[in-house]
């Protein structure tokens, strides 16, 4: 873990979580097993001084992201000032809590862009999946607010094994609820989607036909709807270049502050994040700990050291390094070269063929386990863990 | 969708054009590396020097032919050359969603 020498040229996109809070329970969310509780948010003065800070830095882009950011009332006023800071804004929101009045104050506050996330095009299988009733409805109507207010639209469609079949159907839905983008993102298996990965892996089956619809319907629709695909890490051959490389593009704040450079950064043991309360994005950016640790090359061992991939994809992702070998620093084993691949293969083709039933008792809703610990009288408001059938 | 993609010279159809950034996509100037960028979701286009300049006179006001003249002017080029570019450039932005008119 040797620092590298010369400062690192600035980061491209702020990734801010503004909160872990969410109506909905996703099984796949990619929120942190600890979630940080309201009490423990940033102010909005914070917010305000880190976006400019960013700016200053020559960050371009912020993704307002969570947990569910409108559930801050403050979002607004941030979006506001970022956009005064010249940054590109993007909201990526469940669209609960969606209404025309609150389209018209974000349109009015700068946004550019929102991404509506669907989990299915069929209102069953959002509620299974979001662990929250009537949602597909709440977000039809968030997209008629969005178009109201005239801002523009990418739908983010999350493939797993029990929507698998309906591309069309996420096609169509992108085109009926005037998405200019869709986004068709396998899950990924990080956060709540890693524990709840037996109930949510795809068939390679199922991959090659939703890749070959993708591609049908990409032809069909040029010109009216680009259409981006992100493939399941464990099918690959070669792994993502995980973030644009380890603190080269991306800074991730989260809702309490700490500055990370991947929104899973946290599970990694041994990494000392710094808080944006306490020291500045540019001292982060470049001094951090956390930031060095993988950046760069210098830490690779083989194959990644000697490989001519290592400067396109990094050595892939260090969160999934460690989930899967129990080492951050190993070569990711979405890689063929990883000696850990065959068996990072044989687990997907084995846990996609369990029987569906098999696997629904242990799905875990997002949020429904490992909280912190609370005080008693408001632990009594939610059942500790639920289960669903019937997937 | 313009004459661009279906012929070399451009129609008068696409010199009457007024394009525009679409909603979601922005032309900004990146202080820090001294560069023109087109911004956009979880998107980022640097164009080269010509592109930017285009792209810069992209305001929704000027037609396609306005453009051509002063970009004449301010390179000294020879019309029909630059009316090629510009009308590639422009085409080829339409269809990867950056441009409307
Ligand atoms: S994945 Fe689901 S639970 Fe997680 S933040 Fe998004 S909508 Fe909320
Ligand atoms: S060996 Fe490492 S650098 Fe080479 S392709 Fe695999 S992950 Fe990428």
């Amino acid at each position: 873990m040797i620092a590298p020498s010369s400062s690192p040229p600035p980061p491209l996109a702020l990734l801010a979580e503004v909160t872990h809070r969410c109506p909905m329970r996703c099984v796949y969310c990619s929120n942190p097993l600890e979630l940080v509780a309201a009490s423990g948010e940033l102010e909005e003065a914070d917010w305000l001084r880190v976006l400019s800070e960013a700016a200053e830095l020559g960050i371009l882009q912020v993704h307002f992201s969570g947990g569910e950011p409108l559930a801050r009332q403050d979002l607004p006023r941030l979006i506001a000032h970022a956009a005064r800071e010249g940054l590109y804004t993007n909201l990526i929101t469940s669209g609960i809590g969606l209404d025309a009045a609150l389209g018209c104050r974000l349109a009015d506050a700068g946004l550019e862009h929102v991404q509506l996330s669907v989990q299915d095009t069929e209102a069953t299988g959002v509620d299974r999946i979001g662990g929250f009733q009537g949602a597909l409805a709440h977000k039809r109507r968030a997209a008629d607010a969005i178009a109201a207010a005239g801002l523009a639209m990418t739908l983010n469609a999350v493939i797993h094994r029990g929507n698998a079949e309906r591309i069309d159907a996420f096609v169509s839905l992108a085109l009926a609820l005037g998405a200019r983008r869709l986004e068709v993102a396998h899950v990924q298996y990080y956060g709540w989607g890693l524990i709840n990965r037996a109930w949510l892996m795809p068939t390679i089956d199922q991959l090659r036909a939703v890749s070959a619809r993708v591609e049908a319907a990409r032809a069909q629709h040029k010109g009216a709807l680009v259409i981006d695909y992100v493939i399941p890490d464990y099918y690959a051959r070669l792994p993502k270049s995980c973030m644009g490389g380890w603190g080269r593009r991306f800074m991730v704040v989260d809702p309490a502050g700490r500055a990370l450079p991947c929104h899973a950064a946290t599970t990694i043991p041994d990494l000392h994040f710094t808080n944006v309360r306490d020291a500045s994005i540019a001292e982060t950016w470049e001094h951090a700990p956390a930031f060095n640790a993988f950046r760069g090359t210098a830490w690779m061992a083989e194959p990644c050291r000697s490989c001519d991939r290592r400067e396109l994809d990094w050595g892939g992702c260090r969160c999934q390094a460690l989930a899967l070998t129990g080492d951050a620093a190993a070569t990711d084993p979405a890689c063929h070269k990883s000696p850990h691949h065959r068996a990072m293969v044989e687990l997907a083709t084995r846990e996609a063929s369990a029987p569906p039933a098999a696997a629904a008792g242990d799905v875990t809703y997002r949020g429904s386990r490992r909280r912190r610990p609370r005080p008693p009288a408001a632990a009594t408001s939610r059942k500790a863990e639920e289960t669903c059938s019937g997937f | 969708m313009t004459a661009a993609q279906t012929s070399a010279g451009p129609g008068a159809a696409v010199l009457a054009d007024v394009p525009r950034f679409a909603p979601h996509m922005r032309l900004s100037f990146d202080k820090a590396r001294s560069r023109w960028v087109v911004l956009g979701p979880e998107r980022l286009f640097v164009p080269d020097e010509i592109a930017a300049e285009i792209l810069r006179r992209c305001d929704g006001t000027t037609s396609v032919a306005a453009i051509v003249d002063a970009l004449a002017a301010d390179y000294d080029a020879a019309h029909g050359e630059i009316a090629g570019d510009v009308v590639a450039l422009i085409g080829e932005l339409r269809e990867r969603g950056v441009l409307v008119s």
